[in-house]
């Protein structure tokens, strides 16, 4: 590893282990489901079997008399309470949204799709009555992929989406690169399936509602990245309360990956019921329903072209692409395939022009929103699988291809074609470190020897880069983004000196409990032991925006150091002021303020917080407490970047892959923790190989989820997975306080491409297989092969 | 129906329908939370207890099955003054991020380690292969094994009910 | 993920639970629960009363009775994965995870007749026979008379399967798997077993609607020639999603080969 060597910071650069870690090892976590309430009920969601089905009458008497059924809900009781559609978060011009009710009312829209609710008094009557209840259905025609959905005369989802497009969106110039095609010396295009995944946090979703009459606040437990847009949503936007009479906490969530940021129709539901019922109300997704209810992730339906000149210089890069978004728009979705896709779409290359369209299309199947990595994973694997093409077609070296068209470093700031400008980068010296680290020439020889044998291997090197870090709240706001993406941090110093940070970023296993307070222990000078974080409280925190598109760090972080320095400030002048010295001759060192050449005067940080709270003598003017608040705005993305290895043994008889080795070099700036990023990448990893190699949320052409458990859903196992070889470089992020980028998300965003093209080099350079679509399931490279070979072999004797 | 069970080491009757699998007996009726549920299908694993010494997934046993029987949750296989050495390691070694799938995992690790007290890295992936989690792409986990399996080598103690199993 | 309520009992003893049976045509037997609890959690099988044979030592264990091992129908796949079986421990190795093959049993497994279930391969391979009991009395039925077709055995309403016997004198034996991807049940799984005769015995699971045994392989390996292709007719096939027909009768190739190549 490199660059962290620099940093003299006590905490910071510490791969230490978690300071949360005890209450989860030891089955003492909070998770939503484990909480509680006196007289609380529970409730039942009644589902649609039916991708697309009018609702007729529903028999609430079928179950009302049922043991223990307390209330049957419908889509008119939410209708008649007032309540609003499930709103967008981020909107395109000329943008459809059809409206998204949390229990349906005249048409259930995808199989999931709530259309009533039983609240019991307990769990298994609720579900009893559930699967009890009688509901008319007219099914109505439905249509599942994006492609079939914009044809003439198909099934029309929401009659006012006609054609079921949602938007039409462009980035870059279609003028400049119809010119790069015309000189180009070679081009290649390639038609990829980027397929529908479903994101499987090991906790299933749950909510947990209370309403207090007497106050007319709200309180509600639920599985959230992120409280304060929940909250904002619910109150303002929903269920028309006032945002300070709702208040959402975020306990200890089992995994997120995007799946936990959205607005939930049985949010919306529980807080309702709450209310009506008088009592507390809970609901927790089986994981059956989590299958047709969670948003999805990807499902792109992609054409690529690449031109280069006689050199193997890139010249322009175009990229068509039907994005199928589901059966409503949900908080991110419009952006998923636009903003932080097409803008993604330059990879790491100087292409002087490219141009991305996108066509959001509506479909009768569960909702696609973010997920891990949201649109850049689908950005990389367009390129990087393109750019492997383009190698094989000029018989280049798919390492060495990639050299040659890296942007240098000297290029940064470097606009591209595709609106952003990256802000730093050096992109060879991670290439270098990680052909060096897998042995790259070694396993081409290693390729050679086994090739035509019934075990093939293939070897693939990408290079990505992604931007993260969801901020600047202005730009954001400009493209679209209905709500802020700065962060805040509140900094509170009690009188004995303990010391408690509160964020708006939130951890849902991303090891903040840790990685905040190393920050707060460097600045403060103090022991970690004295420093907690609080998060995932709307009542406790000042207001933030969450965790997602990998920004804890990168902008939780920086509004955390900004509030810290403010504590230093103020705890500096009390302490010059205890000292009697003048400010500027005090230094902060080793834990102790003192005066400069005389180290035996000196205050320790206890001193300045127990003086600034009792008050007794403070400077001229000054507040007591000790106490500050940042609200932290970065002024760019953050651009993380990196170069990823895969290694994979293909049995030709079988077809199965394996995944061999797995190594990858990663830029996310200096590190807080090497274990926590590590970890990150570790995960991250191992979902773009689930995609590449495993995992596809299969529908039926009509929109019935053929995968929707974990029989027939492939999860990655322990035993499916190897060791992976981790490293860095680091380049600061030139614009936020700690220099700190993104690490979440990298892994996923370059792992399914990275996977992707080993497994595609082997079958080229076995028998000259140009493409694919994932997963590389093994009967499909079983017949890719077999009838390559059988063309091979015909060609040959002819 | 009545159902009693020795469960961390405490004597515990409740009054159950036979439907109550085991997990919820855990969860709703005894209040130890510390055992999941992440699947209906009984494939992931956030569930695993010992009873009577052996690893099962506690939602596809009964309560009523489980009558009269000794129950280790991981409640009971460590504390956190006391921690059982797979709870060191994933600790140590970083073997979790959002903790959830944690639980069963240590549950089913501790059956690996009793009968293979020096497992290989392969012969722990294959013993986990029940066992899902989407954090951690089971690099850190395979080592928290083994950074148990070293520290019980060395004559660490398998701390609160874990000798029992 | 609760199933329907339901009523209980534990059988006291094998004759108290045909009692019991005959007296409530009702009653769904359970053992070991990890094909029928997974269904009830799902409301797939909505029994309305249980009759649980799990703790019945009466069926627990593995025995020695002259050319045979007598195995309880209680057994655990644990307990089979650490037995002296033929071929049945390594098969065991395959079955669910480490938790399930604590609680399944192979009793269970058999009396299911799951398509893509690993045991019928071993039992057909290893011509095991199976002891089934009502309340007329007791019948032993063969390997090749016990699959009948898709989760249909020869175990009949009001029927206990109590024991497996296993032949002991085989000398070599190998199971293949080629798992689902998601399941890890067998999308193919070949079973070969050399017998006291010196005479091959093979069978697959997962390709079809029922595990059955491969007698174009038995006789070229018999004959002393290689597994060679075309051991199974496509069109008998099952197909889905992860692997078509065509695909399952190729792997019953393929792994055939292997499994003959590693039995020697």
């Amino acid at each position: 590893m490199t660059g962290n060597e620099s940093r003299t910071d006590k905490y910071f650069g510490q791969a230490l282990k978690r300071k949360e870690d005890p209450r989860f090892i030891t089955g003492t976590g909070n998770y939503t489901d484990d909480i509680v309430l006196p007289g609380m009920l529970h409730a039942a969601m009644v589902r649609s079997p039916y991708p697309h089905a009018k609702i007729g009458g529903i028999n609430k008497e079928s179950v009302t008399g049922m043991p223990g059924v307390v209330a049957v809900l419908t889509g008119q009781d939410i209708a008649d309470a007032g309540i609003g559609s499930i709103p967008v978060g981020w909107l395109l011009p000329e943008l459809k949204t059809p409206a998204h009710p949390a229990i349906a009312l005249t048409e259930a829209n995808h199989v999931g799709d709530i259309v009533a609710v039983v609240v019991a008094e307990n769990r298994a009557l609720a579900e009893d009555a559930a699967s009890m209840l009688e509901v008319d259905y007219e099914p109505l025609p439905s249509v599942a992929f994006a492609g079939a959905a914009i044809a003439e005369g198909a099934p029309v989802v929401h009659d006012d989406v006609p054609g079921n497009v949602a938007f039409n969106w462009e980035i870059g110039d279609a003028t400049a690169v119809q010119e790069g095609f015309n000189a180009a010396y070679k081009t290649v295009k390639l038609k990829l399936t980027n397929q529908r995944l479903i994101p499987n946090a090991i906790e299933p979703r749950a909510s947990l509602a209370q309403f207090t009459p007497a106050s007319g606040e709200y309180l509600l437990y639920t599985t959230s990245q992120n409280p304060h847009i929940h909250r904002l949503i619910l109150a303002a936007f929903v269920m028309n309360i006032p945002e300070h009479k709702l208040r959402v906490i975020s306990p200890d969530v089992g995994g997120g990956f995007g799946s936990k940021i959205f607005q939930y129709q049985e949010e919306v539901i529980m807080l309702l019921a709450a209310r009506l019922m008088g009592r507390p109300v809970k609901w927790t997704a089986r994981r059956s329903e989590a299958f047709v209810s969670d948003m999805q992730g990807r499902d792109h339906e992609t054409e690529t072209e690449m031109a280069v000149d006689k050199d193997g210089k890139m010249l322009a890069f175009r990229v068509n692409t039907l994005a199928n978004l589901g059966a409503y728009q949900t908080l991110f979705a419009p952006a998923v395939p636009t903003y932080l896709y097409g803008t993604l779409c330059n990879g790491v290359y100087k292409l002087p022009a490219v141009h991305v369209k996108v066509q959001g299309v509506m479909t009768n199947t569960v909702p696609v929103d973010a997920y891990r990595g949201a649109g850049r994973p689908e950005a990389t694997y367009a390129i990087e699988r393109t750019v492997d093409a383009m190698a094989h077609a000029l018989g280049e070296d798919p390492a060495e291809f990639r050299r040659k068209n890296f942007i240098q470093p000297e290029d940064f700031p470097y606009q591209t074609p595709v609106a952003l400008v990256y802000d730093s980068g050096n992109y060879e010296p991670a290439l270098d470190m990680a052909l060096g680290m897998m042995k790259y020439p070694e396993l081409r020889a290693e390729q050679e020897r086994m090739k035509g044998s019934n075990k093939i291997l293939g070897v693939s090197v990408i290079s990505y880069v992604e931007a993260c870090g969801l901020a600047p709240s202005a730009l954001v706001g400009q493209l679209g983004a209905q709500a802020g993406q700065w962060e805040s941090s509140l900094v509170r110093v009690y009188p004995t000196g303990k010391v408690e940070l509160f964020t708006g970023s939130h951890s849902h296993g991303q090891g903040h409990e840790t990685a905040f307070p190393q920050i707060a222990a460097d600045e403060l000078q103090i022991p970690i032991e004295d420093i907690d974080l609080v998060h995932g409280d709307t009542g406790r925190m000042p207001y933030g925006w969450g965790t997602y598109g990998s920004r804890s760090a990168a902008v939780g972080g920086s509004a955390l150091k900004v509030a810290l320095q403010k504590i230093t400030a103020k705890a500096k002048k009390i302490a010059a002021h205890l000292l009697e010295a003048s400010e500027e001759d005090v230094e902060h060192e080793n834990g102790v303020f003192r005066i400069k050449g005389a180290p035996d005067q000196s205050k320790t940080f206890f001193d300045v917080a127990l003086m600034a709270h009792l008050a007794h003598s403070l400077p001229d003017g000054m507040e007591p407490g000790l106490e500050a608040t940042a609200f932290y705005d970065p002024k760019n993305f953050v651009y993380p970047f990196g170069t990823h290895m895969a290694v994979v043994e293909i049995d030709t008889d079988t077809g199965k892959v394996d995944l061999r080795n797995y190594g990858c070099v990663d830029d996310c700036g200096p590190l807080i923790n090497p274990l926590i990023v590590e970890g990150q990448v570790h995960g991250g990893i191992a979902q773009g190989a689930g995609q590449a190699l495993w995992e596809e949320g299969a529908y039926d052409e009509e929109g019935n989820l053929l995968a929707a458990s974990y029989m027939e859903y492939t999860m990655p196992r322990a035993d499916d997975l190897p060791m992976y070889q981790i490293d860095h470089t680091v380049t600061p992020s030139p614009h936020n306080p700690l220099g700190v980028k993104g690490i979440g998300e990298s892994g996923t965003i370059a792992s399914s491409a990275a996977v992707a093209n080993a497994v595609l080099d082997a079958l080229w350079h076995e028998c000259g297989i140009e493409h694919l679509d994932m997963p590389y399931t093994a009967e499909k490279v079983w017949k890719a092969i077999r009838d390559s070979r059988a063309g091979m072999g015909q060609a040959a004797d002819d | 129906m009545n159902v009693t069970m020795n469960v961390n080491g405490k004597p515990y009757t409740r009054d159950v329908e036979p439907r109550t699998l085991l997990v919820h007996f855990l969860r709703e009726d005894l209040l130890l939370t510390g055992t999941h549920v992440g699947c209906d299908t009984s494939q992931c694993g956030a569930c695993t207890v010992h009873v009577d010494g052996e690893a099962v997934k506690s939602c596809t046993v009964l309560a009523v099955q489980a009558d009269g029987m000794d129950v280790t949750t991981i409640e009971g296989i460590g504390t956190p003054g006391d921690l059982h050495p797979l709870q060191t390691g994933f600790w140590e070694k970083h073997g979790l991020q959002c903790g959830y799938c944690t639980p069963g995992m240590i549950m089913a690790s501790a059956e690996l380690l009793k009968h293979n007290p020096s497992p290989s890295e392969q012969e722990i992936r294959y013993h986990l292969e029940g066992n899902y989690c989407r954090c951690t792409g089971y690099h850190n986990i395979v080592k928290a094994v083994q950074h148990a399996a070293e520290i019980m080598a060395q004559g660490g103690q398998a701390g609160g009910q874990a000798a029992d199993d | 993920m609760y199933p329907a309520n339901f009523d209980y009992q534990k059988a006291a003893s094998v004759d108290a639970a045909l009692q019991a049976m005959a007296d409530n045509p009702d009653l769904k037997v359970i053992a070991g629960g990890h094909s029928l609890l997974p269904a009830m959690k799902l409301r797939l099988a909505q029994p309305p009363a249980l009759l649980d044979i799990f703790n019945l030592e009466e069926l627990k264990g593995i025995k020695e009775d002259g050319d045979f091992y007598v195995v309880g129908a209680m057994t655990t796949h644990a307990d089979v994965l650490r037995s002296q079986l033929p071929l049945f421990p390594e098969v065991a190795g395959w079955v669910g995870d480490p938790m399930v093959r604590n609680r399944g049993t192979i009793g269970g497994s058999l009396a299911h007749a799951d398509p893509s279930a690993d045991y019928p391969a071993a039992a057909l391979a290893t011509g095991a026979e199976f002891v089934i009991r009502g309340m007329g009395g007791e019948r032993t039925v063969g390997a090749d008379e016990m699959f009948l077709g898709m989760f249909e055995s020869a175990v009949q309403h009001g029927e206990l399967l109590t024991h497996i016997r296993i032949p002991r004198g085989i000398s070599a034996s190998v199971y293949e798997k080629y798992r689902h991807p998601a399941s890890h049940y067998a999308i193919v799984g070949v079973a070969m077993a050399r017998h006291a005769d010196g005479q091959i015995r093979a069978a697959y699971t997962g390709a079809a609607e029922k595990a059955a045994r491969l007698p174009k392989l038995e006789e070229r390996l018999n004959a002393g020639q290689d597994a060679g292709t075309g051991l199974v007719e496509g069109a008998d096939m099952l197909g889905d999603r992860f692997a078509s027909a065509e695909f399952r009768a190729h792997l019953v190739d393929v792994l055939s080969d292997r499994a003959a190549k590693r039995l020697g």
